[in-house]
């Protein structure tokens, strides 16, 4: 395991350019969210902010997107220091960005992909089982939610794009169990983490799926800084995080989000989705049309 | 029936009242029901058909997208709010179907999954498709398909001329069955209120209208071998039919009274004049050969004849056919013998006459002589005879200590005579056969003394009526008076 050295100093000369992001506050520190959590609770996110804020001794803008793709985007563009994204994205931009932290849930810095099922099923143990349904992805970049169930087709020698009967993405892992839920698909891939956190916040929709099949871990969805941002400001989110665990009102944040904390983590926690991404790469999957 | 037609008024025309009542509350219930499911259904497509125009548009760039997700949290827009309250305006079901006719999305995606056939899982779908097919042009509508329980808004999703889907929202019918009942219920509320008005007030009003009726039939239930008294009779005063009617039958009971009462007149008279006819045939018959017994008896005792037996034989026979030619005079009464015209003095030597008699009994008299000095032109001998006969019984009648009142006046074109007492009164049963020679009660008289009154009366062409009841008996003559002659 090669522990990634942090990059320090202004190499990368943050001299960036005007930002774009709507309703820019003076050395704000902006942190993009994107669906790889509970993204829907604005009271705890307002708190969280609170928190962090006092931590960093910096006002703090939470920027939230529907996809993955734009918070990728606003961050390659600048427009962000700092995000929380799935190991997927980030693998595929690691060169563009630093590592800050990774979460822990049930002990681990890691996650799975369920392969989850409405109750009602109870024949589907493999997603061999599903030829022909219809598949709810949550993100083309999530690794969970997309990634790996194509890898799991390539490696069984199914062509992806041909497989299921009909595919469609949620945009969100909650999205994918309510479609789930709901009879909308037969079945789908979500991020363990967030079915577990649904489970216990929201057992009434959790309870009408099953999850038929589990991936091996994958390193959790990171906390990352755009490469530029000085060190001092990803070591301080970095400790602000870290540290969360170690107060009163940080442990009730962690409860809400259904973790036990946050580590600094190791570039080495993505290597599985870095040989994933080598192994799908050239075989057609399913994009989005859009 | 025949039970339900035999039913007095008093049941049946408040039971008519109360029926009708009924029946209108019902059908202004019922038109109430129908007019408000009516505008149920009205409001429905009104609103459904905005929903589906918006829905419509807002689809399209998901279809165009194919994002699967975007349009289902659209579908599932107007249940969001969390409402599963049956409405009739809240949707059962919201579907787009694709080109092929295949469900692309449905609110339950379970009935309808993705990518088949709706017909499979609701055969509605099978006679949707002719409408379906025919929209061309953007609009809503609204398809109902006899038998079936739903009703369908169908909406094309055209976007630049290209038909990308339809949208087909389905609504229960039996989701107006609760909000009907509830006007089902409210409706009956409004309707009990208005019967528990309605019904006493019909009810009351209908036995008004009744009463008169069914009281009118029971007096004439009384009418049978006598006529009832006038105190029964309870007959409703009005100007309407009703009341016509019992004033109609008032004037015929007071008709049939008067019938009777002179039936009655006339079989007395008729009784008294053949008594009088009989009595005067008989007196005859006796009177000729009664004078021939009393001459025989005379001529033999101017003869002399010295026997003691025969004289005390005759003389005993002779008291005995005076007493019957007494009796025979009395029974006959006369009223051709002539007299001078009635005087105010007259009147007061009969006073003088009964005074005696009043004293021996310690009477009160009390006398009224309304004549004045001229005379009236009725036989004074009979006009005497009458007041004496009606003063002694009246005497006669009282207790010692009594009251007698005699009152004569001329009334009109008659003299009046009015002789009352306060003694025992005398009984219907008397009262029928008072005139009759020898009906009397008494132990004393011969019983002639009213026969002769009522005889002396009807010869002067007059009436006399007696009333008696308790501590008031009366007499009372009228005399008719003749032509004023100067």
């Amino acid at each position: 395991m090669k522990r990634r050295e942090l990059l320090l100093g202004g190499a990368a000369a943050a001299a960036f350019g005007a930002l774009a992001s709507e309703k820019p506050e003076k050395g704000a520190a902006r942190i993009g969210l994107s669906p790889v959590f509970v993204d829907d609770q604005l009271a705890f996110l307002t708190n969280w902010r609170s928190y962090l804020e006092q931590a960093l001794e910096r006002p703090v803008q939470f920027v939230q997107r529907r996809s993955y793709r734009e918070i990728m985007d606003l961050l390659l563009e600048q427009r962000l220091e700092f995000a929380w994204i799935c190991g997927y994205p980030y693998v595929r931009n690691r060169a563009e960005l630093q590592l800050v932290a990774v979460p822990v849930s049930e002990g681990r810095p890691t996650y799975h992909s369920y392969l989850l099922v409405p109750a009602t099923d109870r024949g589907t143990n493999s997603i061999l089982d599903l030829r022909g349904k219809v598949f709810a992805f949550s993100d083309p970049d999530s690794n969970s939610g997309f990634l790996y169930p194509n890898y799991e087709l390539v490696s069984l020698a199914e062509p992806p794009d041909r497989f299921f009967g009909k595919t469609f993405f949620t945009w969100a892992h909650r999205n994918t169990v309510e479609a789930i839920a709901a009879g909308l698909a037969h079945g789908g891939a979500v991020d363990s983490y967030v079915w577990e956190t649904l489970r216990r916040y929201r057992p009434e929709t959790a309870a009408h799926t099953r999850v038929a099949a589990r991936s091996p871990e994958f390193g959790h969805t990171p906390f990352v800084a755009r490469r530029g941002v000085p060190s001092r400001d990803w070591l301080a989110l970095q400790r602000a995080l870290t540290g969360m665990r170690d107060s009163p009102s940080g442990r009730a944040l962690l409860e809400k989000l259904n973790l036990d904390g946050f580590v600094p983590g190791a570039d080495s926690l993505y290597e599985g989705i870095a040989r994933m991404m080598a192994a799908v790469k050239g075989v057609a999957l399913h994009a989005p049309t859009a | 029936m025949r039970r339900l037609r035999d039913l007095s008024f008093k049941y049946k025309i408040p039971l008519r009242g109360v029926v009708l009542a009924l029946l209108t509350a019902l059908i202004v219930t019922a038109s109430m029901l129908y007019r408000e499911y009516e505008g149920l259904k009205q409001d429905l497509v009104t609103t459904s058909g905005h929903l589906a125009r918006v829905l419509a548009n807002t689809l399209v760039t998901p279809l165009v997208h194919d994002d699967v997700w975007r349009a289902y949290e659209i579908i599932n827009s107007p249940f969001a709010a969390g409402v599963k309250e049956a409405s009739p305006q809240t949707a059962e079901l919201i579907m787009i179907l694709d080109a092929n006719r295949r469900v692309y999305l449905a609110t339950n995606p379970r009935q309808y999954p993705m990518l088949t056939d709706p017909g499979r899982a609701n055969p509605d779908f099978y006679e949707l498709w002719q409408d379906i097919e025919g929209l061309r042009q953007p609009g809503t509508r609204v398809v109902e398909r006899a038998g079936s329980p739903k009703l369908y808004v169908v909406t094309p999703i055209i976007a630049d001329g290209i038909r990308l889907g339809t949208l087909v929202i389905g609504y229960s019918k039996d989701a107006f069955a609760p909000r009907v009942i509830g006007l089902a219920k409210g409706a009956a509320l409004a309707m009990l209120a208005a019967l528990a008005i309605l019904l006493p007030a019909s009810w009351y009003w209908a036995r008004r209208f009744a009463l008169p009726l069914t009281d009118l039939a029971q007096t004439m239930h009384l009418v049978r071998e006598t006529l009832p008294d006038p105190a029964d009779v309870k007959v409703y005063e009005s100007r309407d039919e009703i009341g016509q009617l019992g004033a109609a039958f008032k004037a015929m009971l007071k008709g049939l009274r008067e019938k009777e009462a002179l039936e009655k007149e006339v079989v007395f008279s008729e009784r008294l004049a053949a008594i009088g006819r009989l009595a005067a045939g008989a007196a005859h018959e006796i009177n000729n050969p009664l004078g021939g017994m009393l001459n025989a008896i005379s001529t033999f005792k101017q003869h002399g004849n010295e026997d003691p037996l025969t004289v005390r034989t005759l003389s005993l026979i002779e008291r005995g056919l005076l007493q019957i030619k007494d009796t025979m005079s009395a029974l006959l009464v006369e009223a051709k013998v002539k007299s001078h015209p009635l005087s105010r003095q007259d009147v007061e030597d009969t006073r003088t006459l009964v005074l005696a008699d009043a004293h021996r009994k310690a009477a009160t008299l009390d006398w009224e002589n309304g004549l004045d000095e001229r005379p009236v032109a009725l036989p004074s001998t009979h006009v005497r005879q009458v007041l004496i006969n009606l003063m002694l019984n009246a005497i006669e009648a009282v207790e010692p200590g009594g009251r007698v009142g005699c009152r004569i006046a001329p009334e009109g074109g008659s003299l009046a005579i009015v002789v009352t007492n306060d003694g025992g009164y005398i009984p219907q049963e008397r009262m029928e056969v008072l005139f009759e020679p020898f009906a009397t009660g008494r132990e004393s008289g011969h019983g002639l003394g009213l026969w002769v009154t009522w005889q002396l009366v009807h010869q002067l062409g007059g009436t006399i009526i007696a009333q008696s009841e308790p501590g008031n008996t009366s007499f009372t003559v009228a005399l008719p008076l003749p032509e004023e002659t100067p």
